[in-house]
């Protein structure tokens, strides 16, 4: 697991998005343990409740489960979840950046579009 | 849990006054991270609260009990500074020992395994240790002694950069295991951000901050773009500092920003880190900018 901080955005929404990422990559499969917030505090010298209120955005995501007295679990279908909320913020986070980004650079829809295509046609 | 409370404490040493009607609650299990520039009164407070020295007025309690000549009140507070109280003959074990007399819940098992994690080879006298590893073992003995109030004055000051990463984890794990308060003094901020749930800052002798970290960075801003459109869009709230590099300008905000206005699309508005936070806010600049 990497973790890659920054210091625009609250600590405890970082490390859930860090955990996300995690899952929907596939580092922590459906029904496995993930780290405990001790060894994350640890690992990562972040403060305990800090790394707990990142977990329990998780929880209440429905994309991890605490076993009492075993720990944190990856639930069976988080990953497809994340799948899900993902594709419905692909337009805000991408395709609308991009357009943004575009007109700046003077690009025409046509010009965009061919790109796109350009760019699922390489490997 | 224990709970320590200070009163309108000052502190005066010949005509200059250090600490001024400092009130101060830390209560529950938190690690609290003492701010502040050289000579703010850092370790002059901390000193205080552990009765090495004398306030000039007011008081310190400690589960309701006043702190002076107070063993049993003591008892639950530990500070690491770097301060040698120990002597020079002495050896490490027998400096563990001798700890242990004092807060007999010292966990000799951490502080063995402490010392091998750290290479502290415990047959050694205080006095032949090197300035980084004196710090190393005072801190060991803060994280393995069983006060609930564990107060670290610098407790960094002297470890290289791989010690100080230990040290970071172990402290994580420790409070982890067994919640108690921590109160953290040190110039590292960026090395304890994370670590630090509540900061309290002094500045010239005053409680000037007294929130959770979470608090503070949620109203603390960097307003990034052309001099003009920024100074426009932040005049009138609580700019703290600036940067500039040509005509581009950032302006630090400290506070709310205001919702009504609209933000160009030339300007972006990011949060800041701590240490940004601390900077503007402690060296003078704030005034400036506010007069």
């Amino acid at each position: 697991m990497q973790f890659n901080f920054n210091s625009s955005e609250p600590l405890y929404l970082q490390v859930a998005a860090q955990i996300e990422n995690a899952i929907f990559l596939g580092s922590f499969a459906a029904n496995e343990q993930i780290p405990s917030t001790t060894e994350i505090s640890r690992d990562f010298k972040i403060n305990p409740a800090t790394v707990l209120k990142g977990m329990n955005i998780l929880v209440n995501d429905g994309l991890i489960e605490k076993k009492r007295g075993l720990g944190m679990f990856v639930l069976a279908d988080a990953q497809e979840k994340i799948r899900v909320k993902r594709q419905n913020e692909f337009f805000h986070d991408y395709i609308q950046k991009m357009i943004v980004e575009a007109r700046n650079l003077g690009l025409g829809k046509e010009a965009v579009i061919s790109l796109v295509e350009k760019g699922f046609g390489e490997k | 849990m224990t709970e320590v409370n200070l009163t309108q404490i000052s502190k005066k040493f010949g005509k200059s006054t250090v600490l001024k009607q400092i009130d101060l609650t830390l209560a529950g299990q938190t690690i609290y991270g003492l701010l502040g520039r050289n000579g703010a009164g850092k370790s002059t407070l901390l000193n205080i609260i552990e009765n090495r020295i004398p306030a000039t007025s007011g008081s310190v309690q400690i589960d309701g009990e006043d702190n002076v000549n107070n063993d049993l009140a003591l008892g639950k507070v530990y500070l690491m500074s770097e301060q040698n109280l120990y002597s020079n003959s002495a050896k490490v074990d027998q400096i563990f020992r001798e700890t242990a007399l004092f807060y007999p819940g010292f966990d000799f098992e951490l502080a063995h395994q402490l010392t091998n994690k750290f290479e502290l080879n415990e047959n050694l006298r205080f006095g032949k240790l090197s300035t980084g590893y004196r710090a190393v073992m005072k801190d060991i003995i803060a994280l393995a002694v069983d006060a609930e109030v564990i107060l670290l004055d610098e407790p960094t000051l002297g470890l290289d950069a791989a010690h100080r990463e230990l040290f970071y984890q172990e402290l994580m794990e420790a409070y982890a295991k067994r919640p108690r308060i921590f109160v953290i003094s040190t110039h590292l901020i960026e090395e304890i951000a994370g670590l630090i749930e509540h900061v309290l800052l002094l500045k010239d002798g005053k409680m000037m901050l007294n929130d959770t970290t979470e608090n503070l960075l949620a109203q603390s801003y960097a307003i990034t773009g052309p001099e003009k459109q920024v100074q426009e869009y932040t005049a009138g709230l609580n700019v703290i500092g600036h940067d500039s590099l040509g005509k581009l300008r950032s302006d630090y905000v400290f506070g709310e920003l205001d919702d009504q206005r609209i933000l160009p699309d030339t300007v972006s508005v990011e949060g800041i880190d701590l240490q940004k936070l601390f900077i503007n806010l402690t060296n003078g600049q704030w005034e400036k900018e506010r007069a």
